[in-house]
């Protein structure tokens, strides 16, 4: 309203902004708001296509919304917010969200899928061979790239030559028209698919041999690369008792939805469950469990030391070197500037397998050059300088980069006046240009120390937690709260991700604490809450 | 003379200092990146030999033009947007008062302290969806990894400019305001000139941390064509690592190539603030 009534007045006033952009800027809008509507149209055919009217409800909610926001004259602020928010909501709110709910499941590897999905696999993993069993002829092939690709069993009945189509989901029939078999029944070509010549398939036959085709009695393994048989399932699924029944031994495992899991009476559990909400359990495990919460107040003690020397030490030599090239005087700025902030400019992760090579014992340049010869990362305290002197070198540049833009963001005149005030140059660096920066700096030192605290690569790519303490292999000196838990939830005995997502939720609420409670403590500085 | 090692002659000194410190490492790279035998155990801190081998191998034998070329696309693409995105958040958190302001700066502080890696799987899951219904935006797409990436880009960024914005005179576009701009006129025409360095900053950081993202982008891309840099480079070392440090090397140097050229081109935006000539007029 107020804005109408601006514009109105304007031009007498001051012609000459609202002349031109009168103009441009309602193009740029239409134009705008035509690209958001086709891109709606272009998302929308696969949403119809597939018959998904709730993401299709979302999307043309969305685009209503968008519409609406950006031709009212109300709501300015969410008019900037918007777009990036957006962005944010789909593809980070979204998956956080998700992995949280996550930490209340059981989801692992044996926990994945649903429970008809778990009976599938139980019987297809109980094939056997029978007398009888019917024989294919088989041709490996795949959707994508074939080193890579997923793998698609070919398979031709001998007696018709009809070739289907099967995968882990079942089998499907392909029309004759669209595949070329020889004689021996072997495919030589299929639409849609690539085939795997001989020295590709051997190189994937653990792959091959894994893969198990379900079918309505069993399911069609391969035996060597050209041959397929089907075979009869061992253990079949009984909706009467709600159990799976071995076919030859009688023994039963009856189902248990608290666990996800077919148990049997004397404890045995199937390996294939599914998956469901287990509660609390998995957070109730990272306090209870001796091997996980044992060595947690070493590792979240390092891990914070780690932190804040990573951000304090990065900052200090970032805003030394800052200052030290704040003055018109020094001649070759540019230059210094250039050289000093290239390790920012190199690949973070190859130079941080380069360091781990350079802190090598044998032949590590640390050790020749200064003719030392320290196992680096065998002992705890060398292995943690190590890595803390590795993060300087990544992120001073860094820290150089933003405090010289927040030097040049500050007016000169102040250390002018302050110097005529007559305050020595110090004095005016720690009263006026200190303060000043960090103003400006305080949240990004805040979302450094954040970034540091679960700073993966860091300790993955050198040290990989090394060195481990004789009787605990699963937690090293230099191993952070985030690789810890990695090697906890994803190494060793198989992907526990639903306990995964519950430890990072912990890791979560400790950095968000840290921070909050920093923030607030410089939050006098700021004109934050303003 | 004493005046003038107080005055100048320690910048150099420390200047001095600070660029051997940044070097050394990066001349053992390209000492392994020249070393004719390509391999990690014979390689020295000062060049042994000289020879383009590794790079021609790299060239040639490797999809590493085609992991560039994918690099620079994505790189760059999600640097320009993200910074686009984050100065306009920034803009009305600095400017504007409105309901939920506070508690949107909070939250956006609080979602990036999240370990984001950790929501791979839920990651993986719901771009298998999207792969399903918009192959062009599904895995082994540029765009569909720029649009996950898209997705920190109110992150930090916003609460960098934010303070940035902060120091630049709230006179300058509220009289801008006055003359009958509109708030977009007094965004893109006053505001955004003055707070060029930033933007060139974030520009920057945004593009080298694309550049150096791993763990997302090797979930998102298998095909050897469509890979990045990094997930490219990190195959060649992952199973022989002695033997392939020379083209590894090759690459790494290759890689600070475009990030060098990113920031050639925006420094004269950083070193050149105008905030202080503005704040005269």
């Amino acid at each position: 309203m107020t804005a109408l009534l601006e514009r109105k007045s304007a031009p007498a006033e001051a012609p000459e902004p609202s002349g031109r952009g009168g103009l441009a800027g309602p193009l740029v809008k239409v134009a705008l708001l035509g690209l958001v509507a086709g891109l709606a149209v272009w998302a929308a055919f696969p949403l119809i296509a597939e018959r998904a009217w709730p993401g299709l409800a979302v999307l043309v909610a969305a685009t209503a919304g968008l519409f609406y926001l950006y031709t009212s004259r109300r709501h300015i602020p969410a008019k900037y917010l918007i777009p990036g928010t957006l962005f944010l909501v789909v593809f980070q709110l979204f998956p956080v969200g998700y992995t949280a709910a996550t930490a209340f499941t059981n989801f692992s590897d044996g926990h994945r899928g649903d429970k008809r999905e778990a009976v599938v696999a139980i019987q297809t993993a109980s094939v056997t061979r029978v007398p009888g069993s019917a024989e294919y002829a088989l041709t490996v092939a795949t959707t994508g790239d074939p080193a890579t690709g997923p793998l698609t069993f070919l398979v031709t009945d001998p007696a018709t030559r009809v070739v289907s189509a099967g995968t882990a989901d079942g089998l499907t029939r392909l029309p004759a028209g669209d595949v070329t078999v020889t004689a021996t029944g072997r495919v030589t070509a299929a639409a849609g698919y690539t085939l795997l010549n001989g020295g590709q398939a051997s190189a994937r036959s653990r792959e091959i041999t894994d893969l198990a085709v379900p079918t309505p009695g069993g399911a069609i393994r391969s035996q060597g690369l050209s041959r397929a048989y089907e075979g009869k399932a061992g253990r079949a699924y009984d909706a009467g008792c709600d159990c799976i029944r071995d076919t030859t031994t009688g023994k039963t495992w009856t189902a248990d939805e608290r666990v996800g899991a077919f148990v049997a009476a004397d404890g045995e559990r199937l390996a294939q469950g599914w998956r469901v909400g287990v509660g609390l359990s998995n957070f109730t495990r990272l306090v209870t469990d001796a091997a996980i919460s044992g060595p947690f107040a070493r590792t979240l003690i390092w891990n914070l030391f780690f932190a804040l020397a990573s951000t304090g030490g990065t900052f200090v030599l970032g805003l030394g070197c800052a200052l030290a090239l704040h003055s018109p005087r020094v001649r070759g700025r540019g230059l210094y500037r250039t050289l000093l902030v290239l390790p920012y400019a190199m690949p973070s992760f190859a130079m941080l397998l380069v360091w781990r090579d350079m802190f090598n014992t044998d032949f590590g340049l640390v050790n020749n050059l200064f003719g030392l010869d320290v196992d680096w990362f065998g002992g705890a305290a060398s292995a943690r300088v190590a890595v803390i002197l590795v993060q300087l070198w990544l992120g001073y540049p860094y820290m150089f980069l933003v405090a010289t833009g927040a030097l040049q963001a500050i007016p000169p005149e102040l250390s002018e006046a302050s110097r005529i005030d007559g305050a020595t140059p110090w004095q005016s660096l720690k009263r006026v240009t200190l303060p000043l920066l960090l103003v400006a700096l305080t949240p990004l030192l805040i979302s450094s120390f954040a970034f540091n605290f679960n700073n993966f690569n860091a300790i993955y790519l050198t040290t990989e937690g090394a060195p481990f303490p004789a009787d605990n292999p699963a937690n090293g000196a230099t191993d952070l709260l985030i690789t810890y838990t990695y090697r906890l939830a994803f190494g060793g005995s198989g992907a526990q991700y639903g306990f995964a997502a519950a430890v990072s939720i912990f890791i979560f609420v400790i950095v968000a604490v840290i921070s909050m409670v920093s923030f607030r403590r410089t939050r006098r500085q700021e004109e934050v809450y303003s | 003379m004493t005046k003038w090692l107080a005055r100048v002659g320690w910048r150099h000194a420390v200047a001095v200092l600070a660029v051997v410190f940044s070097l050394f490492p990066i001349v053992f790279v390209a000492s392994a990146a020249l070393n004719p035998l390509g391999t990690l155990s014979s390689t020295s801190a000062v060049p042994t030999g000289a020879s383009l081998g590794n790079f021609a191998n790299l060239l040639t034998d490797t999809d590493f033009p085609r992991w560039f070329g994918n690099s620079v696309l994505v790189a760059g693409v999600s640097a320009l947007a993200s910074v686009f995105l984050s100065a306009l958040a920034a803009y009305a958190f600095s400017r504007m008062r409105f309901r939920g302001r506070r508690l949107g700066l909070l939250a956006l502080l609080l979602i990036q302290m999240f370990p984001q890696f950790l929501a791979i799987v839920a990651i993986f899951l719901m771009f298998s969806t999207i792969t399903e219904l918009w192959p062009a935006i599904g895995f082994n797409q540029p765009w569909g990894l720029i649009l996950l990436y898209l997705g920190g880009a109110l992150g930090v960024n916003t609460w960098l400019m934010k303070g940035f914005f902060d120091t630049v005179p709230r006179e300058l576009d509220e009289s801008a305001t006055m003359d009958g701009a509109s708030h977009a006129q007094a965004f893109f025409r006053i505001l955004l000139p003055l707070v060029a360095p930033i933007l060139a900053v974030t520009g920057l950081l945004a593009f080298i941390g694309t550049i150096n993202e791993f763990i997302i982008a090797n979930v998102f891309l298998t095909d050897t064509g469509a890979k990045t840099l990094s997930v490219g480079m990190y195959g060649l070392v992952a199973g022989e690592r002695n033997n392939n440090f020379g083209m590894f090397c090759a690459g790494t140097l290759l890689t600070a190539v475009p990030t060098v050229l990113v920031f050639q081109f925006l420094q004269r935006y950083i070193v050149n603030g105008l905030t202080a000539g503005a704040v005269k007029g």
